[in-house]
C-alpha cells in the first residue's frame, strides 16, 4: 500500500517545471471566454421567458438560442476548462512533460474553431434535437477527433509517467476520458441525409432511452468525474492538506463509475419506456448518493481541525461550497427520480432549478478556484486581487441560490397547479394560469442570473489580471525567488 | 499481481473503467434495443406523410422541444388536461423521439385535431394576440419561407415509411391542391398570414401545421367514441344556473379562458361560430349545448368536461345564454 499523500507532498515540493503552461493559458482562456458567452445567452434566454418579444429574428428565438446556451456551456465553458485544468494536473502527477504538446497546440485551435462553427451550426436550427447531443454529424466527428487527442495525450503522459503511482485524480480523469467517447459516440450514430441534417439511428423509445443514457451520463462524465478530479487535486494544494481518506476514494470512485451508468431512465419516469428500466434507474439513482457523499465526506474531512485555512486562502471557501453544493445536488437528483416526486416535478421549472445548483454552484465553482491557482503559478505571480475574487465569491454564490431557490419554489408551484382539482375532479387551473404564475419567478430567476453573471464578470477580470506574465518574471521559480526576497 | 498494481498501470486501468462502465450500459440500454417492449409496432400508427415529415424536421429546426414534450405521463390530471397517455407504438416511426423535457409551453402529444388548422395558423404568427399572458414566441418567418422539398424523398427512405419518390411528389402536389384551395376551410386565415407570392405555395407553416395535426391522431382515431357521460348527462338535463346572474359572470371567466380565442370577445365568432346568437348549428337546447361545450363538435371544437367539470360547463353553459339574449 502506498500513501497517496506522499505523492502531492512530493509534487508540492517540486519547483515548478511545467512545460504546457502556454497550452494550459490557451484553454483557460478559451474557458473563460465561452463562459461568458454561454451566459450571456443564457440572460437573454431568461428575458425572453418574461418578453417574448425579445425573439427577435429566427437565430433569436428560444428554440434555437437555448441550444447555444446548453451546449455552449458544456462544450466550450467546461470542457476548455477540463482540458486546461487537466494538461496542468497530469504533468504535475506525473512529474512529466506533455506526451505530445504540439497536438495540444493544434486541438486548442481545433476546439475553438468547433465550438464557434458548432454554435453558428445552432443558431443556424441545424440540430439533432438530443439534448446536449445536439451537433450534426460534421461536428460530431469534429469532437470526437478532438477526443482522440486529448485522449492519447492523456494516455501518452499517463505511460510515460515518473511518478509510479496514480493519484484519485488521474483516476477520474481516466473515466472521464473513456466515459465521454462511449457515450456520446454511441448516442450520436445517425443516418445522414444532408451536410447539416441526419436521423438517429434509433427509433422511439430506444431513442429515448439512449438519449438520456447519454445525457446522464454526459453529466456523469463532463460536470462530476473531472470536477472530482480538479477537487481531489486543487483543495489539497491550496490547503496543503492530504485528502482525508484513501480509501475512501477509492470505494467511491469506482462505485460511482459503476453506478451512474445505470441510471439514465430516470429522466423517463412514467414515460412510454419499459417499467423496469425506470425501477432500475431509480433504485441505482438512490445508490448513488453513497459514493457521491464518500467524497463530501473526504472533502470536508479534509478540513478537519484545519478551518481556519477557510480565511488563509481565498480559494478554500469555493472548495468546500462547491462540494457542498455536489452534496446537495447528487440528494436532490436521486430523490427527483422516485416516481410520485417525478410526476410532480418532472417538466416543471424544479427541474432547471436543479441543473443550474450543480452547474452554476458546484461545477463553476470549482474550475473558476482551480483556473486561479493554475494561472498564479503559471504566470508567477499572487492572484491579482484577492478582494475581487471574494467579491466574486459572494456575487456567484448568491446569484446561484436566488436562481436556483426561485425555480424550486415556482417548480413546485407549477406542479401543484398542473395537478390541482376541484370536487368534482375537474382541473381548476388551464394551462395558461400555470404561465402566468410563473412571471414573479422568472424576474427574480434573472436578477439571480444577472448578479451571477456579474460575478463571472469580475472573475475574467482577476483572472486575466492573474495570468498576464509579469515584466521580468518568467516563472514561479523566479516568483518564489521574489517572494523569498521580500 | 497485487491489486494495487491497477494504479500504477494506466492502460490497464483503463480497460478496467470501461468494462465497469459496460455493465449498466449492457443491461439497461443495449439489451433493451433488441427487445419486444422498446420496438413495438401497431398497423394503427401509421408514419408520417411527405409534408407531415418536412413539418416534423421544422419542429426540430427551430427547437420546439425545448419548451414543449409530447409525452402524456399516465397521471389522472394529465389524462384529464391533454387526453389519453403515451403508448410506445405511438413512437415507432420517430427518428428522432421528441418527447422533451421541460413544459414552458404544454404538451402537444394529443394536439393534433384539437383545433382547426386556422388556430394555428394565427396563434405561430402571433400567440400573444390569443392569449395574451403566453411567452410563446412568434414565428412569422415560417409563412415567408417556401418548403424546401428537395430532400424530401431522400428523407422519407431513410426513415423507411414504405412509400417511394412518385408518391412523395403525388402526396405534395395532393396537400399544395388542399391548402391553396380557395374551398379550405382555413383559407381566409391562411392568406392573412402568408405573403401573396407564397400563397399558391406550400411554406414551411403549412408543413408545421401539417405535422402538428397529426400528433396523436392515429390513436383517437383507433380509440372508438365512447359514449361518454357528457351525452348520457346532458340527455336528462337542464341547467342548474339558468337566469343566475352570479353563474353567468363566472361562466364569462372560464369563456375568457377557455373560448374566447377561437369564438371571439363575447362570443362575437372567430375561427369557432359566432356564439352571441340564438342560431345553432347543434341545436340551441340546454342538454344540445352542454352536449356541444362538454363532449366536443367536428370540425375543431374540443371537448372540455374533463378540464372543467360539470359544473363549469353548466356556468359557461349559462353565459352563452346570457350572450344569446344580449344578441336579441
Amino acid at each position: 500500500m502506498y500513501s497517496v499523500d506522499n505523492i502531492v507532498q512530493r509534487e508540492m515540493r517540486m519547483t515548478n517545471g511545467a512545460r504546457s503552461d502556454s497550452i494550459v493559458r490557451g484553454f483557460a482562456l478559451s474557458s473563460v471566454f465561452w463562459l461568458v458567452v454561454g451566459l450571456v445567452v443564457g440572460l437573454w434566454l431568461a428575458a425572453e421567458m418574461i418578453y417574448p418579444t425579445l425573439n427577435l429574428v429566427p437565430w433569436l428565438a428560444f428554440g434555437r438560442l437555448r441550444v447555444v446556451h446548453t451546449n455552449g456551456l458544456i462544450y466550450g465553458f467546461t470542457l476548455a476548462g477540463i482540458f486546461a485544468c487537466s494538461f496542468y494536473m497530469l504533468e504535475k502527477l506525473t512529474r512529466t512533460p506533455l506526451a505530445f504538446p504540439g497536438l495540444a497546440k493544434v486541438q486548442l485551435w481545433l476546439f475553438n474553431i468547433a465550438i464557434a462553427l458548432a454554435a453558428l451550426s445552432l443558431f443556424a436550427g441545424m440540430n439533432t434535437s438530443k439534448e446536449y447531443a445536439e451537433l450534426e454529424w460534421p461536428l460530431d466527428i469534429v469532437v470526437v477527433v478532438l477526443w482522440v487527442m486529448f485522449a492519447v495525450n492523456v494516455m501518452g503522459t499517463l505511460v510515460k509517467r515518473r511518478e509510479k503511482q496514480m493519484y484519485v485524480s488521474l483516476w477520474f480523469l481516466i473515466a472521464c476520458v473513456v466515459t465521454v467517447a462511449v457515450v456520446y459516440i454511441l448516442n450520436n450514430l445517425a443516418i445522414p441525409v444532408s451536410l447539416t441534417k441526419s436521423y438517429s439511428a434509433y427509433a422511439g423509445v430506444n431513442d429515448a432511452n439512449v438519449q438520456w443514457w447519454f445525457g446522464h451520463n454526459a453529466v456523469a462524465s463532463v460536470f462530476t468525474f473531472p470536477i472530482l478530479a480538479m477537487f481531489y487535486y486543487f483543495l489539497p494544494k491550496s490547503t496543503g492538506l492530504p485528502i482525508y481518506s484513501h480509501r475512501l476514494s477509492i470505494i467511491a470512485f469506482w462505485s460511482l463509475v459503476f453506478g451512474y451508468l445505470w441510471t439514465g431512465a430516470h429522466h423517463l419516469m412514467l414515460t412510454p419506456v419499459p417499467e423496469w428500466i425506470q425501477t432500475v434507474a431509480l433504485a441505482f439513482s438512490m445508490f448513488l448518493i453513497a459514493p457521491s457523499w464518500a467524497s463530501v465526506i473526504n472533502g470536508f474531512y479534509t478540513m478537519n481541525g484545519n478551518w481556519d485555512k477557510m480565511k488563509s486562502n481565498c480559494l478554500v471557501k469555493f472548495f468546500l461550497l462547491g462540494i457542498t453544493f455536489y452534496g446537495l445536488q447528487t440528494v436532490q437528483g436521486p430523490t427527483q427520480a422516485i416516481r410520485a416526486l417525478s410526476g410532480f416535478l418532472h417538466y416543471t421549472e424544479y427541474i432547471p432549478g436543479h441543473v443550474h445548483m450543480g452547474t452554476m454552484g458546484w461545477v463553476t465553482m470549482i474550475i473558476t478556484a482551480s483556473m486561479y491557482f493554475m494561472m498564479a503559478k503559471i504566470s508567477g505571480r499572487e492572484i491579482h486581487s484577492v478582494k475581487l475574487a471574494n467579491l466574486h465569491f459572494w456575487l456567484i454564490l448568491v446569484g446561484q441560490l436566488l436562481f436556483t431557490v426561485t425555480l424550486w419554489i415556482a417548480g413546485i408551484v407549477q406542479g401543484a397547479m398542473w395537478k390541482a382539482t376541484n370536487p368534482d375532479g375537474s382541473l381548476t387551473y388551464t394551462f395558461l394560469d400555470s404561465v402566468a404564475a410563473m412571471y414573479p419567478f422568472w424576474t427574480v430567476r434573472l436578477v439571480g442570473g444577472l448578479l451571477y453573471f456579474a460575478g463571472i464578470a469580475v472573475f475574467a477580470y482577476n483572472l486575466y489580471m492573474t495570468s498576464r506574465p509579469e515584466p521580468g518574471m518568467k516563472s514561479s521559480a523566479a516568483a518564489a525567488a521574489k517572494a523569498q526576497a521580500a | 499481481m497485487r491489486f494495487d498494481s491497477l494504479y500504477e498501470k494506466p492502460v490497464l486501468f483503463a480497460f478496467a473503467a470501461v468494462a465497469v462502465i459496460s455493465v449498466g450500459t449492457l443491461v439497461t440500454t443495449f439489451i433493451p434495443l433488441f427487445l419486444p417492449s422498446t420496438q413495438p409496432v401497431s398497423p394503427l400508427i401509421t408514419p408520417y406523410t411527405a409534408v407531415e415529415t418536412e413539418g416534423r424536421d421544422i419542429y426540430i429546426r427551430e427547437g420546439c422541444n425545448n419548451c414543449h414534450t409530447q409525452t402524456v405521463r399516465p397521471l389522472r390530471t394529465e389524462v384529464a388536461r391533454y387526453g389519453d397517455y403515451s403508448k410506445p407504438e405511438e413512437s415507432a416511426w420517430d427518428r428522432p423521439f421528441l418527447w422533451g423535457s421541460r413544459r414552458t409551453g404544454p404538451d402537444l402529444a394529443r394536439g393534433g385535431g384539437k383545433y382547426p388548422d386556422a388556430w394555428h395558423y394565427r396563434h405561430m404568427a402571433n400567440p400573444q394576440a390569443m392569449f395574451d399572458k403566453s411567452n410563446m414566441p412568434a414565428y412569422p418567418w415560417l409563412a415567408k419561407a417556401k418548403l424546401d422539398t428537395s430532400l424530401t424523398a431522400r428523407k422519407v427512405k431513410i426513415l423507411g415509411y414504405g412509400y417511394d419518390e412518385a408518391e412523395v411528389s403525388r402526396q405534395l402536389a395532393a396537400f399544395r391542391q388542399t391548402v391553396t384551395a380557395s374551398t379550405y376551410p382555413s383559407a381566409q386565415v391562411r392568406s392573412q398570414v402568408t405573403p401573396a407570392a407564397l400563397r399558391g405555395e406550400i411554406t414551411e407553416l403549412d408543413a408545421m401545421v401539417a405535422y402538428l395535426q397529426k400528433l396523436g391522431r392515429d390513436l383517437k382515431a383507433a380509440q372508438k367514441p365512447v359514449a361518454g357521460p357528457a351525452t348520457a348527462e346532458a340527455a336528462e338535463s337542464k341547467n342548474p344556473y339558468a337566469g343566475n346572474r352570479g353563474a353567468e359572470e363566472e361562466g364569462e371567466k372560464f369563456f375568457k379562458e377557455n373560448c374566447r380565442s377561437c369564438h371571439g370577445e363575447k362570443g362575437a365568432g372567430g375561427f369557432g361560430p359566432k356564439l352571441a346568437t340564438t342560431a345553432r348549428k347543434y341545436g340551441g337546447s340546454d342538454a344540445e349545448l352542454f352536449a356541444s361545450v362538454a363532449g366536443g363538435r367536428p370540425g375543431g371544437m374540443p371537448a372540455f368536461l374533463s378540464q372543467l367539470g360539470k359544473d363549469r360547463v353548466w356556468k359557461v353553459v349559462a353565459y352563452i345564454r346570457h350572450l344569446e339574449r344580449e344578441s336579441r
